[in-house]
């Protein structure tokens, strides 16, 4: 292998890894305000069929990106209404969502299937983009894949050095004491709720406007519970959800070019696993050794907030 | 206004149900419509596999109009879903039902011992009951042209192939690619990705893009989404269709389709039904019938190539050309088929390994 090969590989990862980030570092927010949103399929579909639809019908991919978020946060508000409000079970509400979002979106993306659109456009930045290897690599790609890695730095400040992070993880933890020394927690909670939608919105634009541009029915193939799966993985920490979607995306990817090189000798099976064997094996070395004991959930993760009035 | 129920008007109400329930014979006549349901492995707008049985399932209600009702359960998992799935359908008076993916095979023939008076359908599956019929198209037939054209025009000599899940359906298309390029081009490899998925977009384009990343400049694909010939136009490689005329997504990049039809089939089951004539039947039909069809070729493929692969469309259909006439060799070089036989249907539909050329 040289870089001639390596690099292309590199290429497909970046962009098999770009929507899992977006929908699992939204939905680590929603976490740690104590939300469990299992939804993210639901909506990640809402966003790819919004984006899409939008971008045909107005010839705008900013357009789309832009409808796909206010579709996110609109399903992500649907189920705030549902489960903070009206304090339904977020865990049934959740599936629900992605139920519906499934249904909503073949119903709304039906007159677009078979209907081809531009692939969302590399950001040229004059001179770096040329450059050799590091010009692909680093500044070669669409707009998506720089915000899936910039809401990932801004959720990491945001979280550990700002107050309100501090606020927001406080309700994640102890939405009694959080609301005794007077935070609304409902409202922390919306907020996440709807930038969980939005990032999951986010996600959805790039399966439909740039990952495969087009729109077919539940494209988003599980995805968004690989992204559920991957916040867990982190252990709820921004830069481990960083590093587990390049790793899924890199293991997902290797697979496939190892096959195609051939004279591996090891069956295809064996070699499709390897993605959920790498998340076992991680797991594992996370919960034992020196990291024991950091798996930490947000301690009021999926339990609805029923203040004592 | 709202009648009172008393003790008269509830009689009268209960005799009328109990007259309309006596009368089987009323179900039976001309004006009620037969029921027809439809199992579904995917969503109908897969533009794939599941997009062409939506497609047959309307050319009935098309052909019978207001003499028949379909029903359509699509998504639906192989595995227990599949068994409540088709119960379901039978109990609620459907009469025809087809279940129309592989894995539907042993569901089916268990919902079939528990309603005899309903008659099944069952697509790419072998196995038959007194009410379970079975049906198939011979891909192959296609893949065999598309293997003509791919050995023709490849450059590098690679063809790709994403292949989905390791049945022996899949196996027989690989083989029949591989065959058919290498009579035209005998260095020519087909280079096979599995994606153990029949439908996952975003999978498809990375196995598209993982092979022509290694050299591959014609791709070919046995799974159902555009994305893999979406990925070729854009990186400005040749492609076929999968199920559907894919055109839109890939109009330089497409060389042809293997389109499926299943229409006629549905009407003519349909026909059996309404005229009482239905029978256990298993079906494995491919060019000759019209169960597949090949979309126009597209630009990249020049005169003289259209007339050989018209030919050998022409020879398959007239039984002249046999996609898998020996000498055929495995993928170490020993021959399996000897010059003068061809591998019998049997064999085809338990095919579990590779031609010479084959490189997986």
């Amino acid at each position: 292998m040289n870089i001639d090969t390596i690099l292309p590989m590199l290429l497909t990862v970046i962009a098999a890894a770009t929507p899992l980030l977006l929908a699992s570092i939204g939905e680590l927010v929603t976490e740690k305000a104590g939300v469990l949103n299992l939804g993210v399929e639901g909506m990640m579909l809402a966003g790819a069929v919004i984006a899409f639809a939008t971008t045909v019908g107005t010839g705008s991919a900013a357009l789309g990106i832009v409808a796909a978020m206010l579709a996110g946060m609109a399903t992500a508000l649907v189920f705030g209404v549902l489960t903070l409000t009206l304090m339904a079970n977020q865990v049934a509400t959740g599936l629900a969502l992605t139920i519906f979002g499934i249904g909503l979106s073949s119903l709304i993306g039906s007159g677009y299937i078979g209907v081809p659109v531009e692939k969302l456009a590399h950001l040229d930045i004059a001179g770096l983009s040329d450059l050799p290897v590091i010009g692909p690599l680093l500044f070669g790609h669409d707009v998506l894949v720089y915000a899936a890695v910039a809401i990932t730095f801004a959720v990491a400040w945001f979280l550990k050095h700002t107050r309100a992070g501090l606020i927001l993880r406080a309700v994640g933890e102890s939405d009694l004491s959080a609301h005794s020394i007077g935070y609304d927690v409902i409202k922390v909670r919306y907020m996440a709720v709807l930038f969980g939608g939005l990032c999951s919105g986010l996600a959805g634009a790039y399966l439909s406007l740039s990952y495969t541009p087009m729109w077919v029915e539940g494209m988003t193939a599980g995805r968004g519970w690989i992204a559920l799966a991957l916040v867990a993985f982190a252990s709820w920490r921004p830069w481990r959800v960083l590093g587990g979607a390049y790793i899924f995306g890199g293991v997902t990817i290797l697979q496939l070019y190892l096959q195609g090189s051939g004279g591996i000798g090891v069956p295809a099976q064996v070699m499709n696993m390897l993605p959920y064997l790498a998340t076992i094996i991680v797991l594992t070395v996370i919960s034992a050794g020196p990291w024991r004991g950091r798996l930490d959930a947000p301690a009021c993760l999926g339990k609805p907030f029923r203040p004592a009035s | 206004m709202i009648r009172p129920i008393n003790r008269r008007t509830f009689l009268g109400t209960a005799a009328a149900g109990l007259t309309l329930a006596a009368s089987p014979l009323r179900g039976a006549s001309a004006a009620d419509p037969l029921k027809i349901g439809f199992v579904y492995v995917g969503p109908v707008g897969d533009f794939g596999w599941t997009h062409g049985h939506d497609i047959g399932r309307k050319a009935i209600e098309a052909k019978f109009g207001d003499k028949v009702k379909t029903t359509f359960v699509e998504s639906v998992a192989e595995g227990p879903d599949a068994e409540r799935v088709i119960r379901q359908l039978a109990s609620s008076g459907n009469k025809l039902i087809f279940t129309t993916s592989f894995g539907y095979m042993e569901p089916t023939l268990k919902v079939a011992k528990s309603f005899p008076k309903v008659m099944f359908e069952h697509a790419t599956g072998f196995k038959t009951a007194p009410n379970v019929s079975v049906y198939n198209s011979r891909f192959y037939e296609g893949r065999a042209i598309v293997g003509h054209i791919a050995g023709s025009l490849t450059k590098t000599g690679k063809i790709g192939y994403i292949a989905s899940v390791p049945i022996p359906e899949v196996v027989m298309g690989i083989n029949a690619t591989a065959i058919a390029a290498r009579k035209v081009r005998p260095d020519a490899e087909v280079k096979v990705v599995w994606v153990n998925s029949w439908y996952d977009p975003g999978k498809e384009g990375d196995a598209a893009k993982a092979l022509i990343d290694q050299g591959v400049d014609i791709m070919t694909q046995h799974t159902d989404s555009p994305a893999p010939l979406q990925i070729a136009e854009q990186r400005g490689i040749l492609g076929v269709g999968q199920a559907s005329d894919m055109k839109n997504f890939a109009p330089k990049a497409q060389l042809t389709a293997i389109v499926d039809e299943w229409g006629p089939y549905y009407v003519e089951r349909t026909q059996a039904m309404l005229d009482g004539t239905w029978k256990t039947s298993d079906t494995w039909h491919g060019l000759k019938e019209g169960f597949l069809s090949m979309a126009p070729y597209g630009d990249a493929v020049p005169e003289a190539l259209r007339k050989e692969a018209d030919d050998i469309k022409a020879g398959i259909i007239a039984g002249t050309y046999l996609p898998f006439a020996g000498p055929i060799k495995d993928q170490k070089g020993e021959v399996k088929i000897p010059e003068g036989k061809s591998i019998p249907d049997g064999d085809l539909l338990g095919m579990n390994w590779y031609v010479e050329g084959v490189q997986a």
